[in-house]
């Protein structure tokens, strides 16, 4: 009986921190899923071909997993245009997929120069040339960095042939149809209105005065947690927006407001109903939401 | 059903604008059910119908101006092609003509809201029965900070400004000290309301 072939998994970088390769590693059954496919080229783990080799000769790829931010010209690896190589291999793959903000939308490095310096699809929420080209195998994985469920999920729906759903990015609704403000344990605070005293404190909300950007980034951080166990707003840290087109916004630390409310509302919220609803939500002073919790008494 | 409730909803509110004029006139504690029973034709014992008290009467009335107020804003919110200093200008425009055309709706905010501030706690309590008319502030604020004309900073030190200025103007011609016409003013109160806010 002849061992059926395993999928092929290119995985390229252009500039990066590295931070989603990493954050895969992460996944807890990171090794039994690796083994599920044939990783030709990964810039960390051993495998079976060199860069030398995935420039110089044309190998066969069903998934190219590209990370970091790309621009045309003067990111190279082994003397070659790292973006030119990606693409290459982009036409021969069955599926792309973008994995962290850089390589979807552009993200810390687009800053440097926003004139060359981009995604591989997408320079933030416009779509370049690659777009036109990449578009029906296009998978958008945005994060900084990616959680490695996106990442092991992912990739174990295309080894089960599963219908993969996606937004307008082309990111899988399976992990960005929510908000990251979906499962907060502080959307008590949001619905009364009340901040947060400071960064790391269990109560209060981060929405009004410390950027939290949750009610209007998609993603599922609150739902499946991170390291099995949290998120940025379980701890007290404002959720920065990366798997959104804008980031990294300036003034991470910041809610940004138009005379004290706050300028970017909740996804699909009217203002005039976000303020009807809280011109009556800070008309009461609920006692136990004004201090902590432990210390409440009836 | 719907005929009744509707019926309902004209008697309740007759009973509103009724009670409003009263307040605004001879005051919130000289003014009594029976007084309101008695200036629309209705039975004192009905008016507790629709009202438990004198006090959750004058909350729904303040609720009551707050929203007729906050419509009229709401529509010039809504006209997109007009400029900060054109919406100032209308906002300035509809406040005087209430205090002329409809003194009771101004009197009422001055004279009941703001002088007997033990009627409207529990479920008035801050701001919640003017919630309809400063919502729509808010959102002129908001607005105007959004596209440039106006200067960002705390959404109060600006209210104040704008009606506070709008409320002591329409007080000084309640008092009969204006020597012109409220109308007069709304040019320079609405050029001074936009320096002082602009960008």
């Amino acid at each position: 009986m002849v061992k059926p072939t395993k999928l092929k998994i290119l995985w390229l970088q252009s500039i990066t921190c590295n931070g989603n390769a990493h954050s895969f590693f992460s996944h807890p059954d990171f090794m039994t899923l690796i083994q599920k496919f044939e990783v030709i080229y990964h810039p960390i783990l051993d495998s079976a071909y060199s860069l030398d080799d995935v420039i110089n000769k044309k190998l066969a790829c069903d998934i190219l997993v590209v990370e970091g931010a790309f621009r045309e010209t003067g990111m190279q690896k082994a003397n070659q245009e790292i973006y030119a190589i990606a693409k290459s291999y982009a036409k021969k793959a069955k599926h792309i997929i973008t994995v962290g903000n850089c390589s979807t939308f552009g993200g810390v490095f687009r800053l440097y120069d926003t004139e060359s310096i981009g995604g591989f699809c997408f320079n933030d929420e416009t779509p370049n040339e690659s777009y036109k080209l990449f578009k029906k195998k296009l998978i958008s994985l945005p994060g900084c960095p990616a959680h490695p469920r996106w990442i092991g999920n992912l990739l174990s729906m295309i080894l089960s042939q599963r219908q993969i759903l996606l937004d307008n990015f082309h990111r899988p609704l399976e992990v960005y149809g929510y908000n990251a403000h979906a499962g907060c344990p502080r959307s008590e605070y949001f619905e009364w209105k009340v901040d947060s005293k400071n960064y790391g404190y269990k109560e209060g909300c981060l929405f009004y005065e410390y950027g939290c950007q949750a009610p209007y980034t998609h993603a599922n951080c609150n739902k499946i947690l991170w390291n099995e166990v949290s998120s940025k707003t379980r701890v007290g840290t404002p959720c920065f927006g990366c798997t959104e087109p804008y980031f990294p916004k300036k003034d991470l630390w910041h809610t940004n407001t138009l005379m004290g409310i706050p300028a970017t509302m909740p996804i699909g919220v009217p203002r005039r109903a976000y303020l009807t609803l809280t011109g009556v939500a800070k008309s009461f002073s609920i006692k136990r939401l004004n201090e902590p919790i432990i210390k409440y008494k009836k | 059903m719907l005929k009744a409730e509707t019926k309902r909803g004209k008697k309740r509110e007759s009973i509103i604008k009724a009670a409003l004029t009263l307040f605004s006139l001879n005051g919130f504690h000289k003014t009594t059910i029976p007084d309101i029973a008695r200036r629309i034709g209705m039975s004192t014992g009905n008016i507790y119908n629709y009202f438990a008290s004198k006090d959750i009467l004058a909350q729904e009335i303040i609720k009551y101006t707050s929203e007729v107020l906050g419509e009229e804003i709401r529509k010039i919110n809504q006209q997109d092609t007009l400029s900060t200093h054109e919406k100032i200008h209308k906002i300035v425009e509809v406040y005087f003509t209430m205090a002329t055309k409809k003194p009771e709706m101004i009197e009422y905010f001055l004279r009941v809201y703001l002088s007997h501030r033990e009627v409207f706690v529990g479920e008035c309590d801050k701001m919640i029965c003017v919630a309809g008319f400063i919502t729509e502030i808010m959102i002129f604020f908001a607005d105007g900070v959004e596209c440039g004309d106006l200067r960002d900073q705390d959404f109060f030190s600006a209210f104040g400004l704008f009606m506070g200025y709008l409320g002591g103007m329409a007080f000084l011609n309640g008092e009969a000290i204006l020597p012109r016409a409220l109308e007069d003013y709304i040019d320079d109160i609405a050029y001074n309301i936009y320096n002082a806010l602009k960008a």
